[in-house]
């Protein structure tokens, strides 16, 4: 199980890698759609969590990208914007498995990437 | 209510709106004059203008035919007076021309004569023959005036010179009113003798006295001194002063008006040629005038009516213009308000969205950070006897909780223009109103409680207008309390697939008279104090919008009590005015 993390805040999405690292999440992290790209070319990963507000490319095209190379691949959404009543529409809306909100609670996190694989 | 209060227009009290952005544009009590006063200077003027115009010219005509009738009344008497006296002049002039002086001087033969006159004319009483000397030597008639001498009479040296003669009315030897005719007749031998007839003046009295005269009126003959000469209605007997000037002399017909004792005659009068009457007819003006003034009485009684019910009209249908203009205006202004506020709304939305959005990033790497310093101390052993670390790392994380909670409410709140139906705990959106009023309170000891009713069912709706639709209401629950007031909120089902949301405060309530006008636009009570007065009228807008309704009970002093009640399934009407014009 391999989690890829893209958020455009290098502190929020390396932290955030480090985290799953430390309760024994594989993770790799981009900074943009771009280099998430890039990493995608040299490694395989099982999900991914996207930013949905990033400069120039933001997390839905990015999704809309990883899935023409790799149509496996689940989602996970975060974002600043909203309150959770909403998410659970906006998820499906955009083919999302969960939406999340900013600040994350890390278990949470887990908890739903769990759930995400399973499926 | 006063019946002065009650007939006063609503528009009345606006005519100097001034306050605030959106002030009425008219001023209506001024607009209501110039319509009232416009309306019925074109209404009433041409009606006066045109009663007036007739007044005047009927009265002029009517006075015009007066005056034509008074003198074709006295021309064709004159005519029937002139015809009289020169039908006796002429039948004196046929005996004296038929007769030898000779002949004439035989009393036998004047008595035939003065018979057949009295026969043939009427009127003669006695016949005489005067010579040159003046002296009547012959006479045939009821008196003895044979042998009497005229020689020093005025009327005898006149006739020497004009040939004829005729009278005024006299008393004469006999006492009795009476005129004379006399013609001379010159002899070749240069002297003359005169033929004299007396007329007895009842002949004339009946002839005057045939003629119907109209207004009251009287027709009678006067001499230049004003003696009367034939009997009078108004002015006594014959040889009577009359008791006006008479009128100086004219060739035709006249008629002139005149004051007797304030009372306004009408004098039609004419000269009676070659003799020393004049002949006057006197109407008084006053009767002849009476059916016109009749007539004038009831067309100023109609005037009068017509210009009562266009005063009615005018007044009315300015006031109902008028009225629809301010209910216009108000509209407008209303409107403009509810655009504002929803422009506010939208700006604050968008406002607390950026500001959550900014602060949701830092507050993540945070979040992160100290996430991260918890794992290391907890899952790596290095530090995990450091109670008082971790007691740190606790409690930034639990800060970092409480500003996502708030940046959530923002959040939140600034998803008012979405309008998207969704599945809601109505709880949680009085809670989540209370997030953002709840500090309030506390500071005002305020105590606030949230009853839901266990049963009460989920609701399909627009979260963005319940949450505004109870901050209005809590908002204004807040204001009325006073410090340590209590606020109870309650939720539970009502039948019909409604729930019932109650808003009850302790506060100072609203009195029977307000209680029908607070869900009117600009209605508050709080103008002093910045309230525009259309916070209820929106709410109201809101919860009707909302296929709901709303209702208050209130008691002064005690407290009130709103209650709205929310259909299960809300109606989410998209073209609704409070609808964010500038979009999500």
């Amino acid at each position: 199980m391999k989690i890829l993390l893209v958020d455009d805040e290098e502190e929020l999405a390396g932290t955030l890698a480090e985290r799953l690292r430390i309760r024994g999440i594989d993770a790799g992290w981009a900074i943009s759609a771009e280099k998430a790209m890039q990493l995608l070319e040299t490694e395989t990963f099982d999900l991914a969590v996207l930013d949905v507000k990033m400069p120039k490319v933001d997390g839905l095209k990015l999704k809309q990208q990883i899935q023409s190379k790799n149509p496996a691949m689940r989602f996970i959404f975060v974002t600043g914007h909203g309150s959770s009543g909403d998410f659970e529409t906006g998820a499906s809306e955009v083919g999302a498995e969960y939406y999340l909100v900013k600040p994350l609670n890390i278990d949470e996190l887990i908890a739903k990437i769990k759930e995400a694989l399973k499926r | 209510m006063s019946y002065r209060s009650m007939l006063r227009p609503a528009f009345w009290d606006h005519a100097d709106v001034a306050a605030g952005p959106y002030k009425h544009l008219f001023n209506f009590r001024r607009m209501w004059k110039s319509a009232v006063l416009l309306t019925a200077v074109v209404a009433l003027a041409p009606l006066l203008f045109m009663a007036a115009a007739d007044y005047n010219v009927s009265q002029k005509a009517i006075e015009a035919d007066i005056h034509y009738q008074t003198a074709r009344l006295v021309s064709n008497t004159r005519r029937s007076i002139s015809f009289f006296l020169s039908e006796h002049k002429s039948a004196l002039n046929f005996i004296d021309k038929d007769n030898t002086y000779h002949a004439l001087s035989d009393p036998q033969r004047l008595a035939v004569l003065l018979d057949n006159l009295k026969k043939g004319f009427g009127g003669f009483t006695d016949l005489g023959v005067i010579d040159a000397g003046g002296r009547q030597h012959t006479y045939v008639g009821p008196y003895e005036l044979a042998g009497i001498n005229y020689s020093g009479q005025d009327w005898f040296q006149d006739l020497k010179e004009s040939g004829v003669h005729i009278s005024e009315v006299f008393l004469g030897f006999r006492q009795k009113p009476h005129l004379l005719v006399a013609v001379k007749h010159d002899l070749p031998d240069g002297t003359f003798y005169v033929l004299r007839a007396s007329i007895d003046t009842q002949k004339f009295n009946d002839l005057l006295g045939e003629v119907e005269v109209s207004g009251q009126g009287d027709i009678f003959l006067v001499n230049a001194e004003g003696a009367l000469q034939t009997p009078s209605r108004f002015f006594g007997n014959t040889l009577e002063r009359f008791p006006l000037d008479v009128p100086a002399y004219a060739e035709k017909t006249r008629v002139t008006e005149t004051h007797l004792q304030a009372e306004p005659l009408i004098i039609g009068y004419a000269y009676i040629q070659e003799t020393p009457f004049i002949l006057m007819a006197v109407k008084k003006k006053t009767e002849l005038m009476r059916p016109w003034n009749e007539t004038r009485g009831k067309l100023i009684v109609f005037l009068l009516v017509s210009i009562t019910l266009i005063g009615c009209v005018v007044l009315g249908v300015s006031t109902y213009l008028v009225n629809q203009i301010f209910d216009a205006d108000r509209r407008r202004v209303a409107t403009l308000h509810r655009v504002e506020y929803a422009n506010k709304m939208a700006s604050l939305g968008r406002l607390s969205a950026g500001v959550a959005h900014e602060i949701n990033n830092p507050l993540a790497i945070i979040n992160e950070k100290a996430g991260l310093m918890k794992d290391v101390f907890t899952l790596q052993h290095r530090y995990a006897e450091d109670p008082q670390l971790l007691a740190l790392v606790d409690s930034i994380l639990s800060s970092v909780e409480r500003c996502a909670r708030i940046t959530r409410r923002l959040l939140s709140f600034a998803r008012h223009s979405d309008a998207k139906p969704q599945v809601l705990e109505i709880g949680e959106v009085i809670h989540e109103v209370l997030g953002f009023l709840g500090k309030e309170a506390e500071y005002r000891s305020i105590g606030i409680s949230v009853d839901v009713a266990p049963q009460t069912p989920r609701i399909h709706g627009d979260r963005g207008r319940l949450q505004e639709i109870f901050l209005n209401l809590i908002n204004n629950a807040l204001a009325a309390l006073d410090d340590g007031g209590r606020l109870e909120i309650g939720v539970r089902p009502a039948e019909d697939s409604f729930i019932c949301v109650s808003v009850a405060d302790t506060g100072c309530g609203i009195p029977a008279a307000d209680r029908n006008r607070i869900f009117e636009p600009f209605f508050s009570t709080k103008t002093e104090r910045g309230g525009t007065g259309l916070g209820l009228s929106i709410t109201y807008g809101l919860v009707q919008g909302l296929g709901g309704r709303i209702s208050v009970e209130s008691e002064v002093g005690k407290g009130t009590e709103f209650k709205v009640f929310l259909p299960h399934q809300m109606k989410i009407d998209r073209e609704d005015p409070n609808e964010n014009p500038a979009g999500g």
